[in-house]
């Protein structure tokens, strides 16, 4: 019986060298006549031991990383088929401390599975919340997304069991499920994963979501820059049509606009159109796609729908802390020693996080500074590491989770250069509707480069502006954009001296 | 290089397959894009047509979106994540170098905000095929001598 050898095809796999190792133990294989089945499954998100190598063994999957070309003959000369010793062992990957400190729930089987295979996701657990969702009435599966307190991924956390009802209690002729994949924050990948290494399950998800709302027709908008998402979406969705019924999937492809991860952006797009901010109400869950009531949810949220489904509304919910309830896969990232995918239950502290998983930073230098939730995420200062990760905790501080990315950086970063760049990447990323964040971001630039350059008095004028746009832009891009600014201007006032 | 098909064959071939889609702009306008490399100026009005559109809301989506180009992109395009947590592994100064090193020649540069690859950054993207991630000058100059040398 051959042996089966898994080399992750997820992107940052990819980037570090993966198809080309597959080829190389494809290769190696060939010509020592030994038979081998080759499965390219997504990442286990242990980035700094990418390429991953996997071989099933008789009990558990041996790891074995980072796997260069140059290493794969000697990996063959170790027998590591069967277990054989190497200096890339890094024995069950199971037990990987990174993975083994975790509690994956949304992406237990990323890593896992083949992502191109409906058998391969149904044989692993997968299907199990569908099946159960069929079984019930719309009114009971919105009950218990209700009860498991899941709130949505995407960075807004609003509640989805309400948002689902809004849709269910709404009448109309045609009612449509809209997945949210434009994940346009620097220092977030976890949609991209689970896109990429366990596709099905998002479709699951939708699927369920179809069900309780009596919506048969879903769409997932996928940001441009992942092509390797869509590749995966599209292949899974050809195998999936009879498991789905009469729920049909179609995937979109973004062009380019981080505005567009706003959700009624993102309808506008949807529907071919500049993807332009729409003013709410209506709220699109009356009034969304084709002007029909629509279900917006992230990859994530509708990727933890299947198992609060399948698994039962209370092991979800008995999970987390306060009322942020069930699991987020966090993702470490920038300069972070051991960045990657980090599932755990809300409530674990920043530092922990930072340290016991990232192991401080890549460069060796103490961490100065971590932003939390993308580009319009505050800016953390060493003194709020032991802040609790949950939106509650992170709110008290006046920053957000978002979709929680964390970026880490270390004592060389010039906070008021970030400052500027969160302006600029306003000024570059807003859609133009509303004056606060399309005027407003520009002479943010023009403010910080005088501040910059000495006039420190213009800090008031900076803080007056940061105000205006809050309270006076029409969605997140611009009301939140001040989030980094004045945190940078808060907690690292020095770099602005 | 293999001959790109004829402009207008190529928008008729896009239009027929797509236009019924709800929401087809974008749709078509990938489409054309992936066909000829870029969306010339001459389909705008074909395309303005088949949707029921005015040209200048078709010539709105295109400049909307970054990712879009009205003219021939270079051989390869050659996109360098600027976002932060690129940034604070060095993405800045690769980006510095990436811009001036293309700058003269037949490969074309582009910003990108995010490639998803953010905890093995600075990461960049030739053509949406080929990824690299840790990228630095010295990494990226052999990369792009590769690519000039293959021709």
């Amino acid at each position: 019986m051959s042996v089966t050898v898994y080399v992750p095809s997820d992107a940052a796999a990819l980037a570090l060298g993966a198809d080309a190792v597959a080829l190389a133990i494809a290769g190696e294989a060939r010509r020592r006549g030994i038979a081998i089945k080759l499965v390219r499954n997504g990442s286990r998100g242990l980035f700094w031991l990418e390429p991953l190598v996997e071989v099933a063994g008789s009990r558990d999957r041996l790891a074995f990383g980072p796997v260069t070309v140059a290493d794969v003959a000697s990996l063959f000369d170790a027998d590591f088929l069967n277990g054989g010793a190497h200096p890339l062992s890094l024995g069950p990957t199971a037990a990987i401390p990174y993975l083994f400190m975790q509690r994956r729930i949304t992406t237990r089987r990323v890593g896992l599975v083949d992502p191109a295979s409906l058998a391969d996701y149904l044989a692993q657990g997968g299907g199990v919340g569908l099946q159960a969702a069929r079984g019930l009435a719309a009114a009971e599966i919105v009950q218990r997304i209700t009860d498991s307190g899941l709130r949505g991924r995407g960075g807004a956390a609003f509640p989805t069991g309400i948002k689902w009802k809004t849709v269910l209690d709404a009448v109309a002729d045609r009612k449509y499920i809209v997945c949210n994949a434009d994940e346009g924050d620097s220092g977030t990948f976890s949609d991209r994963m689970l896109m990429e290494g366990d596709p099905f399950q998002l479709l699951e998800g939708m699927a369920i979501a179809g069900l309780a709302v009596g919506a048969r027709q879903g769409f997932i908008y996928v940001r441009s820059e992942y092509p390797h998402a869509v590749a995966a979406l599209k292949a899974a969705l050809d195998s999936a049509q009879d498991w789905l019924g009469d729920f049909r999937i179609d995937v979109r492809k973004g062009a380019g606009s981080y505005v567009c991860g706003e959700e009624t952006a993102m309808l506008e797009s949807l529907e071919g159109k500049r993807g332009i901010v729409r003013a709410k109400p209506p709220l699109p869950a009356i009034s969304g796609l084709f002007g029909q009531p629509t279900v917006i949810n992230n990859v994530i949220t509708f990727g933890s729908v299947p198992d609060i489904l399948g698994q039962g509304v209370d092991a979800y919910r008995d999970l987390g802390c306060g009322r942020s309830r069930g699991t987020l896969p966090f993702q470490l990232a920038g300069n972070i020693r051991f960045g990657g995918l980090v599932e755990v239950p809300f409530g674990l502290k920043l530092r922990d996080l930072l340290y016991d998983f990232g192991g401080g930073s890549r460069s060796g230098r103490p961490l100065r500074a971590v932003q939390v939730g993308g580009p319009l995420g505050a800016y953390l200062p060493e003194s709020q590491f032991d802040t609790l990760l949950d939106y509650e905790s992170f709110a008290a501080i006046g920053a957000g989770l978002g979709h929680g990315g964390i970026v880490a950086f270390d004592d060389t970063v010039d906070l008021a250069k970030q400052a500027r760049y969160a302006m600029k990447f306003c000024a570059i990323e807003s859609c133009g509707k509303c004056t606060p964040c399309r005027i407003g971001s520009t002479r943010g630039v023009e403010v910080i480069d005088r501040i910059r350059a000495g006039q420190v008095e213009q800090i008031t004028l900076l803080r007056e502006l940061c105000d205006t746009m809050i309270h006076g832009s029409l969605c997140a891009m611009g009301s939140m954009t001040p989030y980094p600014v004045l945190s940078a201007l808060n907690h690292f006032p020095e770099d602005f001296a | 290089m293999e001959k790109l098909p004829a402009v207008e064959d190529a928008v008729e071939s896009v239009l027929a397959a797509n236009s019924t889609l709800p929401g087809a702009l974008l749709p078509i306008l990938h489409e054309v894009q992936e066909t000829l490399g870029y969306i010339p100026p001459e389909s705008v009005p074909r395309i303005a047509k088949a949707l029921n559109l005015s040209r200048a809301e078709v010539h709105g989506v295109i400049t909307y979106y970054q990712h879009f180009r009205q003219t021939p992109p270079g051989r390869h395009v050659v996109r360098v994540c600027c976002a932060e947590a690129c940034q604070a592994v060095g993405g800045e100064a690769l980006a510095e170098h990436a811009r001036t090193r293309l700058e003269a020649g037949e490969l074309s540069f582009e910003p990108v905000y995010c490639l998803g690859l953010c905890a093995c950054g600075p990461a960049i993207q030739i053509d949406e095929t080929s990824l690299h991630a840790r990228v630095t000058p010295k990494s990226f100059d052999a990369l792009i001598d590769a690519l000039e040398a293959a021709r």
